[in-house]
């Protein structure tokens, strides 16, 4: 359903220059290049997401420090078995082998995503949609805003009508970490793991305390973007499924009603 | 449809035009530097050829991280290895006294060393990381003969592009290309932590290549291949690893 608007002109709204009826507008809630990137992002991630677990099952213990392998005392295990049977893990099995392809697609994702997450971040800069849906505005960042943020957001409120066009400070807040925290170090510290790109650029493994703490933040990292995704599905779902993923796939909002 | 959508299909359709056409031409110019895998082909081809042609062109001459002796990991980690075979216990009854190595293909003077021949020349030490793609590691000093003083002494042809190195295992077999291959830290290491190279580690004699993953690093060489193409060897995708699934270039 395409949003008919006839009092105010939200974000991305592009006025239909053939229509007789008079400040009438179909507007867009997420640009395409938004919606693109946003779903190979997320295909991209789920590809990491499997890979990356059947990697780590490969040798479910992490460790500190430059090296680490069955003889050296690890920093924890996971309590899941192994497709390895040199790797002592309790169980008295060991998993079927699936790395060569989860490598594959490991990297072949991490290549798809890190090339996407270029061209958002760029057009985000030179469309705006940087400042205008993800930098906080000032009257945001004041502690009294912040905490009305947080207590409305806690009291479960209906997002307000403006909220429905673009983000909240938390909402703003958490996506920039995304962007710019978390999908960088999990990129570093995926390179940092590489022995022939730690060759060219030591220093990106050496000021993490070596390679096996480079494994180790990955993990970490990932389980963070893990978290972001689980609460972001939450909230898509609390605010209205159907509406925000119509939205994300057209780029039209719903109507007001399903809005509300 | 307005003006506006108008223009937008036209400049959509344009780029991806310019994209497709773009790509094309990458393809050729990376295939003519040497920038694709021999394992390029299928789905997982795109990642592979960009990770490949970055790294080659990144990091053609740089140097794998060497570190301190107090670094070494005690004791050093032999990993799990297939069963050896009777041509590999009867060498080993013998104190590998008769192990050779040959080196064949595109080369100006076939030759077979002895391990004695490999001993003789200049020896070299690297102390470096094995990182395997499991996720563990462990560093220790190697000491060998490097690979390029070897290719000097049979002369390589100019038109070589890779070279294959076999196990006296038949199905463990892998390839480089020649930056790899004529690398300083690109080894034939027959030492380790100033002793000789236990079997468990590949003794008598292993290909060391600290840029890459653990499984590049063959156990138990026997036979170089100086070659220009790939295509003869297995089915074509350059070593046993992507016959069984895994990447053929393995720097990650």
């Amino acid at each position: 359903m395409a949003r008919l608007e006839s009092v105010r002109v939200p974000l991305g709204a592009c006025p239909s220059s053939t229509s007789s009826v008079p400040v009438t507008t179909v507007t867009s809630r997420h640009s395409a290049l938004v919606r693109v990137t946003h779903w190979i992002t997320t295909l991209c991630f789920l590809a990491l997401l499997v890979s990356g677990v059947e990697i780590v099952i490969s040798h479910p213990r992490f460790y500190w420090g430059e090296t680490g392998n069955v003889l050296t005392t690890p920093l924890f295990k996971l309590p899941i078995p192994s497709s390895r049977a040199l790797v002592p893990t309790g169980y008295g099995y060991v998993l079927p082998d699936q790395n060569g392809w989860s490598r594959y697609l490991h990297f072949q994702a991490a290549w798809v995503v890190v090339l996407t997450g270029l061209l958002y971040i760029i057009s985000a800069l030179f469309t705006g949609h940087l400042r205008k849906n993800l930098l906080p505005g000032k009257a945001d960042l004041s502690l009294r805003a912040f905490s009305t943020a947080i207590a409305n957001h806690l009291r479960f409120e209906r997002p307000s009508e403006a909220e429905a066009w673009s983000y909240n400070v938390l909402q703003r807040l958490t996506y920039l970490f995304v962007i710019f925290v978390l999908f960088p170090l999990v990129i570093w510290t995926g390179l940092a793991m590489s022995p022939a790109f730690v060759s060219a650029l030591p220093a990106t493994v050496t000021v993490l305390g070596g390679q096996q703490s480079a494994r180790t933040i990955h993990f970490f990292v990932s389980l963070a973007l893990l978290l972001f995704l689980l609460v972001h599905v939450v909230m898509v779902c609390l605010a209205g499924f159907r509406s925000r993923i119509r939205a994300m796939i057209t780029g039209r909002a719903g109507t007001h009603m399903e809005r509300l | 449809m307005t003006d506006l959508s108008r223009r937008k299909l036209i400049i959509t359709g344009l780029a991806a035009t310019a994209g497709i056409s773009g790509l094309g031409v990458a393809a050729r110019i990376a295939q003519r530097y040497g920038l694709v895998p021999p394992d390029h082909g299928g789905i997982y081809g795109l990642g592979e050829t960009l990770t490949y042609a970055s790294q080659r062109l990144l990091t053609r001459h740089s140097l794998a991280r060497e570190f301190h002796p107090s670094q070494i990991s005690k004791p050093p980690l032999a990993n799990e290895i297939p069963p050896l075979n009777d041509a590999f216990k009867r060498l080993q009854a013998g104190g590998f006294a008769d192990w050779q190595l040959s080196v064949n293909g595109m080369v100006d003077r076939p030759a077979a060393f002895s391990l004695a021949q490999l001993k003789s020349y200049r020896s070299r030490s690297q102390i470096t990381q094995l990182a395997c793609e499991e996720g563990w590691s462990y560093i220790a000093e190697w000491i060998g003969v490097p690979l390029s003083q070897v290719l000097d002494v049979v002369g390589i042809h100019p038109q070589a592009r890779y070279v294959v190195y076999f196990s006296i295992d038949p199905t463990w077999w892998e390839s480089i290309d020649m930056a790899d291959a004529l690398h300083p830290q690109t080894f034939l290491a027959y030492g380790m932590n100033g002793d000789e190279l236990p079997v468990g580690n590949g003794g008598p004699l292993r290909m060391r290549l600290p840029r890459q993953l653990g499984y590049k690093s063959v156990k138990y060489i026997t036979n170089l291949t100086v070659t220009d193409s790939l295509k003869g060897f297995g089915k074509g995708l350059g070593s046993a690893s992507p016959e069984a699934g895994y990447a053929w270039y393995a720097g990650i």
